[in-house]
């Protein structure tokens, strides 16, 4: 029988060409992966670190971190409904109405900046669970769902933050988040110890690969691209600790503290997906919702969570917002937010079709979108230009997610 | 010739005014692939889905190794040993075959999931059905062909320590290679122990691979024949008019 002929045992030996063609294989299948986004970040850096002298410098990278800190967070959030092939609209105002109760907890009720920040985050996931009962138990399509709480929550950040306008923020552990930085000692001791806490994983996962009947990966490649990460993140913590301050008057070095938050999301949503039941039914739901449920699979709690889930990391955007702005304004997580939160997801390689997608993805869209608004604001052009350009990529990426996923069909 | 490991005695069941099911009497044996066979609206599916506990019976009794069983609902089915391949597999394409293959039921450390367990025991029943013509493991789903995708549903329905496996029509949207790949791995199901129960319209699969055949026609089993007694045209008969010439009075 001709079929026979490709016959591979289920152990396969890894090669650098297989895992080449592996990843051909992949894309084929509709998983672009982070590829295109890491050469985007590429391309654009270059692009930009030649047609401006203010791009690459110390002080820009620090505000370009922590510029894009909160649409990170909500995109990362985004990532567990994306999954699902739901979609959260509301996430932005969701983070606004989070900011402003904890905001308003501390100025007026004088709680601890933590209760007040736990109070926000139970005032999210109720949120959340809300929308996600909508959805999953009436059927209502996630769309008009969340269409119709990012106009109610709208409302309610306008009457929460009243006749004033904006509320303002004075407490200095909250405001330190966005606005203080790791002494550089401190820097560098954290690059070495999560950089190696982070490649000790790696090799026992891949020592343990070896003995199990597949290898999860070459080592080759792992060590390839943890040399490549570990210089990119020295690089960063390097040019981090550089002098961005006037030195005289005022001294500022160091990582942002919003950085360790940022990791600390990355690595907690990454186990979720990657490791537990949890995650793996999200994937599943995501693919196969009927093949999910049939496999005992509860469907419509998954489909909850997710939303609990997408509007707790709001939550955490909303109080990196009133740190960046010591203030909420009635338009916080309003304007771009939204938008530029799922560009980042769907540029980083989520796809808005369900199934495919990985924390990592806001993290490297969310660098792409906040490269472009920064890099072409230093280049002076409107933000009229500025918003074709990211709607385009957005596109682009869309295009990019649609096609792979009808080549995946056929 | 050893007991049925599952008898149903007269199983009725009714949709409404409709009388799907006739006092049907059907056995299936451990080592055995016994073919139920019957035109369209015979009531081959509403069968398989009262053993998988998707309907209930309304009169009859159920035989199980030997002790008469309740089987109320699919949990019931599959505590049993009994497991149901549909035939449009419900897999999931975006996850790779080891996770199709333990979908719901991951095996875990603590709350982390216990990959490496995963795999071996995926390679180990992979390797159980002789199945080696898939790349990888860990290839997703997507990525696989028509036959491949039915090999991982059947292998999924095995890894339980399943008795009892029903297959619907496992080769009808696969070309001539890949349905003769899927009845070998049918045929090796049966005689690695396991009961099969293969529903199918395709005679041909049915000759090839099946030891008894089990006619229904209009909602009453016919007769349960040997495929060696009998010849395709005599079963022709059997589905098309409820009895044959040769092998109908048999009963």
């Amino acid at each position: 029988m001709s079929h026979d002929q490709e016959t591979i045992s289920a152990v396969q030996e890894l090669s650098m060409r297989s895992v080449a063609s592996d990843y051909i294989a992949r894309v084929k299948s509709g998983d672009i992966g982070a590829l295109p986004a890491i050469l985007g970040l590429l391309a654009l850096g270059i692009i930009f670190k030649f047609s401006s002298q203010y791009f690459l410098t110390d002080r820009n990278l620090a505000n370009l971190i922590t510029q894009s800190a909160p649409v990170m967070v909500i995109a990362m959030g985004l990532i567990f409904v994306l999954l699902l092939g739901e979609i959260d609209l509301a996430a932005g105002f969701t983070s606004g109405v989070c900011g402003a109760s904890m905001v308003l907890l501390i100025n007026n009720h004088k709680f601890p900046w933590y209760v007040a920040f736990i109070v926000s985050m139970i005032v999210g996931t109720a949120l959340g669970f809300a929308m996600g009962l909508l959805r999953a138990r009436l059927g209502i399509p996630s769309f008009v769902v969340t269409l119709s709480a990012f106009l109610a929550f709208q409302g309610v950040l306008l009457l929460m933050a009243g006749e004033g306008g904006t509320i303002p923020l004075q407490d200095r552990f909250i405001v330190a988040v966005e606005n203080n930085n790791l002494s550089p000692t401190q820097s560098w001791i954290f690059y070495v110890v999560a950089m190696g806490a982070y490649i000790l994983y790696g090799l026992r996962r891949v020592i343990r690969g070896r003995k199990a009947t597949v290898k999860l990966e070459l080592f080759k490649v792992w060590l390839l691209r943890n040399a490549i990460l570990t210089v990119l993140a020295g690089a960063a913590t390097y040019m981090l600790n550089g002098q961005r301050g006037n030195p005289p008057q005022s001294s500022i070095k160091g990582m942002p503290i919003v950085v360790l938050v940022l990791l600390g999301l990355l690595f907690a949503g990454t186990f979720t997906l990657q490791k537990t039941k949890f995650g793996r039914y999200l994937y599943a739901v995501g693919g196969n919702a009927e093949a999910a449920r049939r496999a005992g699979i509860n469907v419509t709690y998954i489909r909850t969570m997710a939303f609990v889930i997408c509007s707790g990391f709001a939550a955490i955007a909303g109080m990196l917002f009133a740190s960046r702005s010591n203030s909420i304004s009635p338009t916080t997580g309003g304007g771009t937010t939204l938008l530029y939160a799922v560009g980042a997801a769907v540029i980083g390689g989520t796809s808005l079709f369900g199934g495919r997608g990985k924390m990592r993805d806001a993290v490297l869209g969310g660098l792409v979108v906040a490269t472009i608004d920064n890099g072409m604001g230093l280049l002076g052009f409107s933000s009229g230009t500025q918003y074709l350009v990211t709607g385009g990529v957005l596109l682009l990426s869309a295009s990019v997610d649609a096609i792979s996923r009808k080549g995946a069909a056929v | 010739m050893s007991d049925p490991i599952l008898s149903l005695r007269g199983i009725n069941k009714s949709f409404g005014p409709v009388h799907v099911l006739k006092d049907v009497d059907f056995d299936a044996y451990a080592g055995k692939v016994t073919a139920l066979v019957g035109d369209n609206g015979a009531g081959k599916s509403t069968l398989i889905k009262c053993i998988a506990g998707i309907y209930i019976a309304e009169t009859g009794e159920i035989t199980f190794e030997g002790k008469k069983v309740d089987i109320d609902n699919p949990r019931d089915a599959t505590a049993l040993g009994i497991e149901v391949v549909y035939q449009d597999l419900a897999l999931c394409d975006n996850l790779d075959i080891v996770q199709n293959m333990f979908l719901g039921r991951e095996e875990r450390t603590g709350i982390v999931l216990n990959e490496p367990s995963m795999e071996a025991l995926a390679a180990k029943t992979l390797d159980g059905l002789s199945v080696r013509t898939v790349k990888s493991i860990r290839q997703v789903v997507a990525s696989l062909s028509g036959g491949q995708r039915q090999t991982v549903a059947i292998a999924r329905a095995v890894l339980w320590n399943s008795k009892l496996v029903i297959l619907d029509e496992p080769t009808a949207a696969l070309g001539v290679a890949q349905t003769e790949q899927v009845l070998k791995l049918v045929r090796r199901l049966a005689d690695n122990g396991l009961a099969v129960i293969l529903i199918s319209h395709n005679l041909n699969d049915v000759f090839a691979v099946a030891d008894y055949i089990a006619p229904l026609y209009l909602g009453t089993m016919t007769t349960q024949v040997e495929t060696k007694n009998v010849t395709a045209s005599q079963v022709v008969e059997l589905i098309t008019t409820g009895k044959s010439s040769g092998v109908g009075a048999s009963k």
